[in-house]
């Protein structure tokens, strides 16, 4: 048995009177790919950035390999060879991918040592197939590619242990594999891996040992993860035992969405080119797709920002003209969006004032140009309880809760009005196990009281659990459309590729 | 060894707090300069404040001069909390002391004319602004850039004004015509200088606070400030709110220089603001834009000011010190929202 690579040991640290991490210990021998386990709010990140010296734990103690050391600053983290790939990535857009893997590293004498890095870059990307352009600006790359240079750049500093948050939340299905077989020549190479994720198939696949967190503990350990169920790790998340609803039969009833030969313009993005469809009420549709197939221009063309080019959109039989958010949302449209902090809320005002946004003109809040203090507060607060949205109340800056927690509110807000179509994109991209159960419970329940509702998203399986019948699209028209039943994630796979027509 | 750790929660005592402490760090970092200019740092302070603050007359001298301070105040608030970075509260001072003394200089009854002198300031202010919010919502033009470059046009305008057709015929000297007698605002306590125009702005802080908190724009204008892609997603038409926001901001700093004309100079010069509009920004960041907060923000930049005069005279330390109060009390501030953001941990030694 080699050292340990690096143990943390009794590490505890709290904000206030919230225990975030409780003698927690975690250790990962040098090839080894640990996972990280626990639903949000359970001490996952504020552990990995106690470990990468962004907090300074209020006890216990960190050794790499048989060493105590200090980490107080992502420098000193570095130097001690941790290298971390965050969710939001920490890249400068308009440098290129050599400049950004040089950011920092300049010599003693302050110059750059360009062809040295090129070598060291070629080399990295031989041993792990991960190839990058080094002179192509970060701006061009796809997400996953900068995921890569981020990972790139870890190993760039000589990092021995890769700590990656929830990295295949951003990809799409055929990056994932990529990932995974550099992850295991890394791994292999002697490089220790923690992988954070919420989805209990990737991490079987790719982990040789879990610790599961609860509630700032250390709930138990998963040697044979592989072996190991999905069941079994999530009861020890959650727990309890978490059973996947079941979407019973529906009869849908008249169209409340129609789409009809949308054509967008291609101002940014993927543009869409003759989008016919329709969503019936008491169903749900489901777009599938890669992403960057031109979902971002019909969740807008839905959502009322971007004026189609030519085609017709109807909501609940009535025509759309102008366009607006205000419009759709008049005739009856909810929407919860793919980006919750950009698009949804407003993460420094109180989260009230997010939960009423988008009705604050309208009589339940407002009248005459006043605002309803008491009326707004009340209903946040009626949302936060029906919901069990965990915040110390209305008041509290929306930014300060968890991502399943704002995707409540949001959810909340959106179905206090009863719409008649719901517009979701990623519904539970970045949710554990709990929340997203939750989330999918509410869509049943709207598609039962004869909600319309259409999910783009890009997870396969969520959406053969939850849809009726899934839409695929590919560079921005609907290949086909598939009765669930009829569908596979192989067939739909298939089709995202534009390989398969169907419809 | 120290170090700074992101904040989870800002406590409400930091509102108050906040710019208390940026005042304090401003005191101590600037008695150093008076003891460079060889004197005693507790009596230059001293004196300061017997001469702001110790006498009712000064406290009405101090309030005659806190009023522009408190309408420029109010005007960067508002633009700040919509992110419209409005800092050509100067020129739209002077556009509104012109145009408010055009009205004035016309013979009518003295409540009308400070009515439509007010109507008029209020206007020419918010023309003014509305130039920066036009460019930036039309062509994505930085407003900061324009908002303050725009100053100078103004200044130069009245310059040529004042210096040319409207030179004052019977002076000679650069400046307006008066306006009539009955358009010169009340006095309120006989033998000083506190006029109508000082109610007025002490009025419109809580106007304004009711403004941002309470009513429907006040709310697009701080969703719009905080995240317009939420804003416009949620149904809020930003171009328009920026642009209620510019008019409003433009208006208020208007009336700052409608104040002046009617209440302290009666006419315009070149030098009818000795920087109120800049002064503004000070005020409403100590205020952390917050329009209750205005109004002590710009009761402490006008104590410095007219404090810092009697300071010169008695000890001989030139009464810039005023200035550089000004600026040291920005950056402080400045400094202090950090702790709203981060907190200083100490951090221990391993074991």
């Amino acid at each position: 048995m080699p050292a340990l690579l690096i143990e943390m040991r009794g590490i505890t640290k709290s904000f206030g009177a919230v225990k975030a991490n409780e003698a927690v210990d975690l250790s990962v021998a040098p090839g080894e790919i640990l996972g990280l386990l626990g639903e949000n709010g359970a001490g996952k990140t504020t552990l990995m950035n106690v470990l990468f010296g962004a907090y300074a734990p209020d006890a216990g103690e960190i050794l790499i390999q048989g060493q105590p050391v200090r980490i107080s600053s992502s420098a000193d983290a570095l130097a001690a060879g941790i290298g971390m790939v965050h969710q939001h990535f920490h890249l400068a857009p308009r440098l290129t991918v050599l400049e950004n893997l040089l950011i920092g590293i300049s010599g003693r004498s302050g110059r750059i040592d360009r062809a040295g890095g090129l070598g060291r870059l070629a080399e990295i990307g031989r041993q792990h197939g991960l190839t990058l352009d080094p002179d192509l600006p970060v701006s061009a790359l796809s997400v996953g590619e900068q995921q890569r240079l981020e990972i790139v750049k870890a190993l760039f500093r000589g990092a021995k242990l890769l700590i990656l948050d929830e990295p295949t939340a951003v990809l799409a299905p055929t990056e994932v594999d990529g990932l995974f077989s550099a992850l295991r020549s890394m791994a292999a190479q002697g490089l220790g891996i923690i992988f954070i994720s919420h989805k209990l198939n990737e991490v079987r696949a790719l982990t040789h040992r879990c610790t599961v967190l609860r509630h700032g503990r250390v709930a138990g350990r998963v040697d044979d993860p592989a072996n190991t169920t999905s069941a079994a790790m999530a009861q020890l998340m959650c727990g309890h035992e978490i059973v996947p609803p079941a979407r019973g039969a529906s009869t849908p009833g008249g169209a409340v969405l129609t789409l009809d030969g949308i054509s967008t313009s291609r101002h940014s993005g993927t543009a869409l080119r003759d989008v016919s469809l329709a969503v019936r009420a008491g169903e749900i549709l489901g777009i599938a797709g890669v992403s960057g197939n031109g979902q971002r221009a019909l969740a807008e063309v839905i959502s009322g920002v971007r004026v189609p080019d030519a085609g017709q959109m109807t909501i609940a039989g009535q025509k759309v003209s102008r366009y607006s958010p205000r419009e759709v949302q008049a005739l009856g449209l909810g929407r919860i969006p793919e980006d919750r902090m950009t698009t949804g809320l407003v993460t420094n005002l109180p989260l009230a004032d997010s939960m009423v946004l988008p009705r604050i003109g309208t009589a339940a809040f407002s009248s005459r140009g006043l605002l309803k203090p008491d009326a707004i507060r009340a209903f946040a607060e009626a949302q936060i309880k029906a919901y069990d949205i965990r915040c110390p109340g209305p008041m509290t800056r929306a930014g300060a809760l968890s991502g399943g927690n704002l995707q409540k509110a949001l959810l909340a807000r959106e179905l206090a009005f009863d719409p008649k179509v719901l517009i979701v994109s990623q519904p539970t991209r970045g949710l554990d196990i709990g929340a997203a159960r939750f989330i999918h419970e509410k869509f049943l329940d709207m598609r039962a009281k004869g909600c319309g509702i259409i999910v783009i998203g890009e997870d396969l399986e969520e959406l053969l659990v939850l849809c009726d019948r899934i839409a695929v699209m590919y560079e921005g028209r609907i290949a086909g459309t598939l009765d669930s039943a009829d569908a596979t994630v192989a067939r739909l796979g298939l089709m995202m590729t534009g390989a398969e027509g169907h419809s | 060894m120290f170090r700074l750790e992101v904040r989870v929660s800002t406590p409400a005592w930091f509102n108050l707090a906040l710019p208390l402490l940026a005042i304090a760090a401003t005191l101590v970092l600037c008695s150093g300069l008076i003891a460079l200019a060889g004197a005693g740092v507790i009596e230059a302070y001293g004196v300061m404040f017997t001469a702001s603050l110790g006498d009712s007359y000064a406290i009405t001298e101090t309030m005659v001069r806190a009023a522009p301070m408190i309408f420029t105040g109010l005007a960067v608030a508002v633009a700040f909390r919509a992110k419209f970075w409005n800092i050509g509260a100067e020129g739209q001072l002077l556009a509104g002391a012109v145009a408010s003394c055009f009205v004035g200089a016309i013979p009518m009854s003295g409540p009308l004319a400070m009515l439509l002198m007010a109507v008029a300031g209020a206007a020419a202010g918010a023309a003014v602004a509305l130039a920066p919010a036009t460019l930036r919502v039309k062509f994505k033009v930085d407003d900061v850039v324009s908002s303050l470059l725009l100053n100078s046009v103004i200044y130069y305008a009245l310059m040529a004004l004042i210096e040319g057709p409207w030179k004052d015929s019977f002076s000679g000297y650069p400046i307006s015509p008066p306006i009539e007698d009955s358009a010169n605002f009340p006095v309120l306590l006989e033998g000083t200088r506190l006029h109508l125009g000082v109610v007025v702005a002490l009025l419109a802080a809580p106007l304004i606070w009711f403004l941002i908190v309470r009513t429907t724009l006040g709310f697009r204008i701080r969703v719009t400030g905080e995240n317009p892609e939420a804003a416009r997603y949620g149904g809020i038409h930003v171009e328009r709110v920026l642009i209620s926001t510019a008019l409003l901001s433009g208006a208020l700093a208007g009336l700052a220089g409608v104040g002046e004309v009617g209440g302290v100079h009666f006419q315009v010069m070149s030098d009818i603001s000795p920087g109120y509009g800049y002064s503004g920004i000070v005020v409403a960041m100590l205020a952390r834009l917050n329009p209750l907060g205005v109004v002590p923000a710009a009761i402490f930049l006008a104590a410095v000011m007219t404090g810092a005069e009697a300071m010169s005279r008695a000890t001989g330390v030139p009464a810039f010190l005023s200035d550089v109060i000004q600026g040291t009390a920005l950056l402080a501030m400045l400094v202090a929202l950090l702790f709203t953001a981060y907190r200083i941990r100490r951090v221990g030694v391993a074991r």
